[in-house]
């Protein structure tokens, strides 16, 4: 099956191409790239106005499966994935059972092939079920057929340095990443929301940022200290983001990653005690929104990850202390980074923020205040092109995804996101394809919607509709 | 006034007034033989409690009662969860009963907000969490207002758990809405994060403060506290910002002491202040919080007409 995407801009951070080209897609791989490809045998695609990329990688999601498929399937998640241009994505471990042995590891992955909607690259629990005390068989899970290449217990620190220094040392022999969930857990007991004003007038306990950014600093240290490949998980503070930045300017092997909840939104959301706000680590102030924007767009942070967060409607319909941590990501990221970083097309060009440098005076981000109707912010804190960037090249580059986050390239597995990054929609949580309601951006306008997705040669995604 | 009444922050200085000059009009019932009026009959209000809190149940009941309406008492005492049922769930329950108020008292901050958006009824924030006692409030400021001709100026000291404490928050919240003047007294581990931007004083001394206030409101101190290590012993409390004979001689000759109930004799309050006649108002702000709830049931119901006192 042969499919032409004529016509679109094509941008592939992996090759630095920005520009007009037309993609033709062969039996599952590229088979050309460039401007009046021949159109002989093949279906095609007019992708006039749209833009062409990678297929979208997501280091950080919850698929719930095993365990709570009442929140999530295997299916639905990867449905959802699907539709926000996601061709792969990393399930976390804290299911039930927790992967944290082979067999659990090789069953998502298996599960993932026989939906078919995108490829997952399941993540290992570093220790057994995600306890803090002792190393799960990492080897075994880096042997299997899964091929895990990146350990967390995320949604629980490492709290014993010792075990982390050991992890990091162990899975050297993989080549692996040891990604770590910042949290200080003897500042965070009992914690509901960031520690600031809100929370102080709401009488929610408060998650100050300093037990993100003490352990982010630890982690730094043991990963000089052993030379192992560290990933900072959601990193929501300006303090995480300055000592990420600090370790990477003295060569500190470390990936950082952000959520688009951490670049969108603050602490003001809590004052609804809706739950669906609640998410860990929480939603913070407005410099902090800055910080982790000025990090994506400097590069500190190598790459926006959901950390698509499903829960039951009765999880969340509950008082705020009650509920469960954790939002929807996937069906919405791309269209959150394109609203909040990057320029809009329509209103002149974009200005990407010079790296390294300070914040120069800039209209604040309308959307930071909740309940107010987005306008688009005529200069952006990232061009198109990096913004791209950190949603497929980057995360790729953080850990092994083979065939994904480009280049997109003949001979390369074909597998891609096409979107509009101009169109306009409203989010409304009971179109999503997650079997999950907890999205913080219902009712919200977003510019930027994913047309079609093909996982190696095949339209997962077809305007806008699953295709399966 | 809104709909509800969850936080003080709601109130104006209008509304305020408003609840503060019904009650002084429905406080006349309760002086009469019969104390009872009309004026909520046929109307149901739940006291949807979470949270053991007998004298503010009874409070509620009896204003409830005392201006004819149907009271049911609804104890699901635990959380939702260890009860198996939802609040949201009981809310669908109790709206399907056809209730026109819910007074609720809730372990958990911010429940009374979940609530208002699963039930048409109006909703009563009778404590949530850490958070807010907004009718607690009213109350004292009822109470002052008995003692003193107005806010303006008016100097408070609220003395304690003001972390934990939701009568701190309703207090400074309504306090400042009508112009006093707010010390908060506490250790710092028991003050919340910035609350230099609560728009009140704050200090960490009670002896300095005392002299200058017209009213001392001391907060209950939890046991608990002190087993999570805020302060290291209930003595040292006590010795620091307990209420005890020696500092009520450093108050104002006209200087008022309040305490929200129910005291821990002996730490933040001594027996001796607790029952000065003089100076302490204490039961005078449990008489008055049923005038008080009273007329806000009265306002947030509508009542039909006002009351003939």
């Amino acid at each position: 099956m042969r499919t032409l995407l004529r016509g679109g801009r094509l941008v592939d951070p992996a090759t630095g191409h920005d520009g007009t080209a037309d993609v033709l897609v062969d039996d599952g791989r590229v088979a050309a790239v460039g401007r009046g490809l021949d159109a002989t045998g093949a279906e095609v695609v007019d992708c006039a106005g749209l833009v062409v990329c990678p297929g979208l990688v997501d280091l950080h999601v919850h698929l719930r499966e095993p365990g709570r498929e009442d929140a999530e399937t295997i299916e639905t998640g990867s449905r959802a994935a699907a539709l926000g241009g996601y061709t792969a994505v990393c399930p976390m471990p804290n299911t039930d059972p927790v992967a944290d042995n082979a067999g659990v590891v090789e069953m998502v992955a298996a599960r993932g092939r026989e939906v078919g909607l995108a490829d997952l690259f399941p993540v290992g629990a570093i220790t057994l079920g995600q306890k803090g005390e002792e190393l799960a068989e990492l080897g075994a899970m880096a042997r299997s057929a899964a091929r895990v290449d990146c350990f967390s217990d995320d949604g629980r620190p490492i709290r014993q340095a010792r075990l982390l220094r050991l992890a990091l040392e162990y899975a050297r022999a993989f080549d692996a990443v040891v990604a770590d969930h910042a949290e200080d857990a003897s500042l965070t007991d009992g914690a509901q929301m960031h520690e600031g004003e809100v929370s102080a007038m709401l009488g929610l306990a408060g998650w100050p940022a300093a037990a993100e950014e003490m352990v982010v600093a630890r982690d730094l240290l043991l990963a000089e200290l052993t030379g192992g490949r560290l990933h900072l998980c959601h990193v929501s503070v300006g303090g995480a983001v300055e000592l990420v930045r600090a370790a990477k300017a003295r060569g500190v092997r470390v990936t950082a990653e952000a959520a688009p909840h951490h670049f969108s939104l603050t602490d003001e959301a809590a004052r609804s005690y809706d739950p669906v706000f609640k998410v860990n680590p929480p939603l913070r102030e407005k410099a902090d929104v800055e910080a982790v924007r000025l990090g994506l767009a400097d590069g500190t942070l190598d790459a926006i990850a959901t950390d698509h967060a499903p829960h039951a409607r009765e999880d969340k319909e509950v008082e705020w202390a009650t509920a469960p941590p954790g939002m929807l990501g996937l069906e919405t990221a791309l269209a959150v980074t394109l609203t909040e970083l990057v320029g809009d097309p329509t209103r002149g060009t974009p200005e990407p923020h010079p790296s390294g440098g300070g914040a120069p005076e800039r209209e604040g981000s309308p959307a930071l205040e909740r309940g107010a109707p987005v306008v688009h912010s005529p200069s952006g804190y990232l061009d198109l092109a990096t913004a791209v960037e950190r949603l497929t090249a980057g995360p790729a580059r953080c850990r092994r995804a083979p065939g994904h986050g480009g280049p997109v390239a003949p001979g390369a597995p074909a597998n891609l996101a096409v979107f509009d990054p101009a169109v306009t929609w409203t989010v409304d949580r009971a179109k999503l394809a997650s079997r999950a309601r907890n999205t913080p951006f219902h009712g919200r306008e977003l510019r930027g919607r994913v047309a079609h997705t093909l996982l190696r040669g095949a339209f997962t995604v077809r305007d806008g509709r699953a295709q399966r | 006034m809104n709909k509800h009444l969850l936080s003080a922050a709601d109130l104006t200085a209008g509304d305020i007034t408003r609840v503060l000059d019904t009650a002084a009009h429905l406080a006349k019932v309760t002086d009469r033989a019969i104390k009872k009026v009309p004026t909520l009959r046929g109307r149901t209000v739940c006291n949807l409690f979470f949270e053991d809190s007998t004298r503010t149940r009874i409070s509620f009941e009896l204003a409830a009662k005392r201006l004819s309406a149907d009271v049911i008492n609804f104890s699901a005492k635990g959380s939702s969860v260890s009860k198996g049922e939802s609040l949201k769930d009981t809310a669908i329950t109790l709206e399907a009963m056809g209730v026109d108020a819910i007074v609720i008292r809730h372990g958990a901050s911010g429940a009374p907000w979940r609530l208002a958006e699963w039930v048409e009824a109006v909703v009563v924030n009778a404590g949530d969490g850490t958070h807010e006692h907004p009718t607690q409030a009213l109350l004292d400021l009822y109470t002052m207002r008995q003692r003193f001709p107005g806010f303006d100026g008016l100097k408070v000291a609220i003395v304690g758990d003001v972390l934990h404490s939701r009568v701190a928050r309703s207090n400074v919240l309504a306090l400042t809405t009508m112009g006093a003047e707010v010390t908060l007294v506490a250790p710092p581990t028991l003050l919340p994060a910035r609350v230099e931007t609560w728009g009140a004083a704050v200090s960490y001394d009670l002896d300095a403060v005392l002299p200058k206030q017209d009213v001392v409101m001391m907060l209950r101190v939890q046991l608990e506290r002190q087993r999570a290590g805020f302060f290291p012993s209930l003595r040292e409390y006590a010795r620091l910002y307990g209420l005890d004979g020696r500092r009520l001689d450093a108050m104002a000759d006209h200087a008022i002491v309040m305490h929200p109930g129910p005291m821990n004799r002996g730490v933040e309050i001594a027996a001796e202040v607790a029952d000065s006649l003089e100076r302490s108002v204490i039961a005078d702000q449990v008489a008055n919080g049923i005038s008080v709830r009273m007329a806000l049931l009265y306002l947030l119901l509508g009542g039909p007409e006002v009351v003939a006192a």
